[in-house]
């Protein structure tokens, strides 16, 4: 595929994205080349808080060597497009951890795409993501795992919630598997839902707003997606971006 | 202090409520009993301002404002408490959490000043401490994996911290063996047994009244009251059963 074209929705991993708005950054650069050496341990982040309007695109290429281990946590907010991909590849008895949320309004398009392949033996990964949708927003999330034959003793989950807070938002969430190996534990849930209205009565009983009420229930949903951030500053501006982004939401 | 006048309400367009009046003074308890399905938890609910309780007639003042005028949550900030016969369970929200934040937001809504962490962990501390319950259970997130005694036990807690003008307090009676029902009774009484608060009880049974001794208790049936009488009219339904005494 010749790299300066742009991609149509035909093609699976576009199907819900934004194509106007990418056109307007369109070729994006070369993706970010990870690559995590035998035995070590990368903690990564990305707060995707581009401005009102613009498209960013993040895309990484993560290698992880035998027994190593690769945490990402990723916060994606901002723009009229905001897509962050991961083409991730396990050694042997290595890891690879992904902590994301999704929250955006308006337009926003916001997108998670990620492509696990487990190509050597005993390797784990798992795959945290937390949606918050409101007005006309589209948030997705679209992984793969890939077990290639030789990759025994493979386990790997992905957990897929989205919360949509009007009825004109959209989530998509697709976890997909390919399994080439037979020794092998792959989990994957995905469910979409609304504020829990008994909660929001009850709490509205104990004399709280209604704002205050959805923010601290979103909180709530969103928590512990950033618990284990290694660095302090980091999940405290990880957080603190969140709760911004909420409270301007509800 | 609260004064109901020909209420009719109906869910889903299903008439329940059907001309209910009550009038419940300050410094007063009121018990009201009734069968299966006579509008008890209705009625509560029409106070507490639940989505489709639709009020269709007539009229609830709460210290001189139309009850019906405020959103649930301006009704707890002007003194109304509701106990639910199903306390709801909320994952991810410490009690603690939520109660200080509830607290705040009527403090706000009346212009007083907010309590700060200490304050409030001092207030919950000695209401818990009210109704035999650990500080750590506060800690846990609201009514998640509690028993059906500690989400009773729960809610006076609330109530003692929230300190309502009125206690509209459906069923808390169910679900409560001996020992816990003496506790909650006793919570009651110390919380809201005050010349200028009042209670709603709704029950099943006379055996709560036992600890919380009603001044007024009337028969709720076919949605609207039936008879009222003094805390004797409690026994007497109880000996005799609701058909007896409606026959009568």
């Amino acid at each position: 595929m010749n790299a300066l074209t742009l991609p149509t929705r035909k093609a699976e991993e576009w199907r819900y994205s934004d194509l106007d708005a990418l056109a307007t950054i369109w070729p994006v650069p070369a993706p970010t080349r990870i690559e995590v050496a035998a035995g070590e341990a990368s903690h990564q982040h990305l707060l995707q808080d581009a401005s009102d309007g613009a498209a960013a695109v993040h895309d990484y290429v993560i290698t992880i060597a035998d027994g190593a281990r690769c945490d990402f946590h990723v916060l994606n907010i901002g723009g009229k497009l905001g897509r962050v991909t991961f083409d991730v590849t396990l050694g042997k008895g290595s890891h690879f951890e992904l902590n994301g949320a999704i929250i955006g309004g308006g337009d926003q398009v916001l997108e998670i795409i990620s492509s696990v392949t487990h190509a050597q033996p005993d390797a784990t990964s798992g795959q945290t993501i937390r949606s918050i949708l409101g007005q006309r927003a589209t948030g997705s999330y679209l992984g793969s795992i890939n077990v290639a034959r030789d990759a025994q003793r493979t386990d790997a989950f992905q957990s897929v919630k989205a919360m949509l807070l009007d009825r004109t938002a959209t989530a998509n969430a697709k976890p997909e598997l390919e399994i080439y190996a037979d020794d092998v534990k792959c989990a994957h849930g995905a469910t979409v839902g609304e504020l829990d209205r008994q909660a929001l009565f009850y709490m509205a009983s104990r004399g709280m707003d209604p704002a205050t009420a959805k923010t601290l229930l979103l909180k709530a949903f969103v928590a512990g997606v950033f618990d284990d951030v290694a660095d302090e500053a980091v999940k405290a501006a990880f957080e603190a971006a969140a709760i911004g982004r909420l409270e301007a939401l509800v | 202090m609260l004064t109901i006048d020909q209420l009719t309400n109906a869910i889903d367009g299903k008439a329940i409520l059907k001309g209910l009046s009550l009038t419940i003074n300050a410094g007063e308890i009121h018990a009201i009993m009734g069968p299966n399905g006579a509008g008890k938890s209705t009625l509560a609910y029409t106070l507490g301002g639940r989505p489709h309780y639709d009020v269709t007639g007539g009229t609830a003042t709460f210290e001189g404002t139309d009850l019906f005028e405020l959103e649930p949550h301006e009704r707890a900030a002007a003194g109304l408490f509701l106990g639910f016969q199903y306390p709801v369970e909320i994952p991810g929200v410490s009690n603690l959490q939520f109660l200080r934040e509830s607290l705040n937001s009527q403090k706000r809504a009346r212009g007083e000043k907010e309590l700060n962490g200490g304050e409030f962990i001092r207030l919950a501390k000695e209401k818990a401490g009210l109704l035999g319950l650990d500080m750590d259970m506060l800690k846990r997130p609201v009514n998640v994996g509690f028993s059906g005694g500690e989400k009773k036990r729960a809610e006076m807690v609330q109530m003692g911290i929230l300190d309502p003008k009125l206690a509209i307090l459906d069923e808390t009676d169910s679900g409560l063996d001996i020992d816990a029902l003496k506790v909650v009774g006793a919570g009651i009484n110390a919380i809201m047994r005050k010349p200028d608060k009042a209670v709603l009880l709704i029950t099943h049974y006379q055996r709560l009244l036992d600890y919380v001794k009603p001044d007024y208790v009337h028969v709720l049936a076919g949605g609207r009251i039936v008879k009222s009488g003094g805390a004797e009219l409690a026994l007497e339904l109880e000996r005799e059963g609701y058909a007896e005494v409606l026959a009568a």
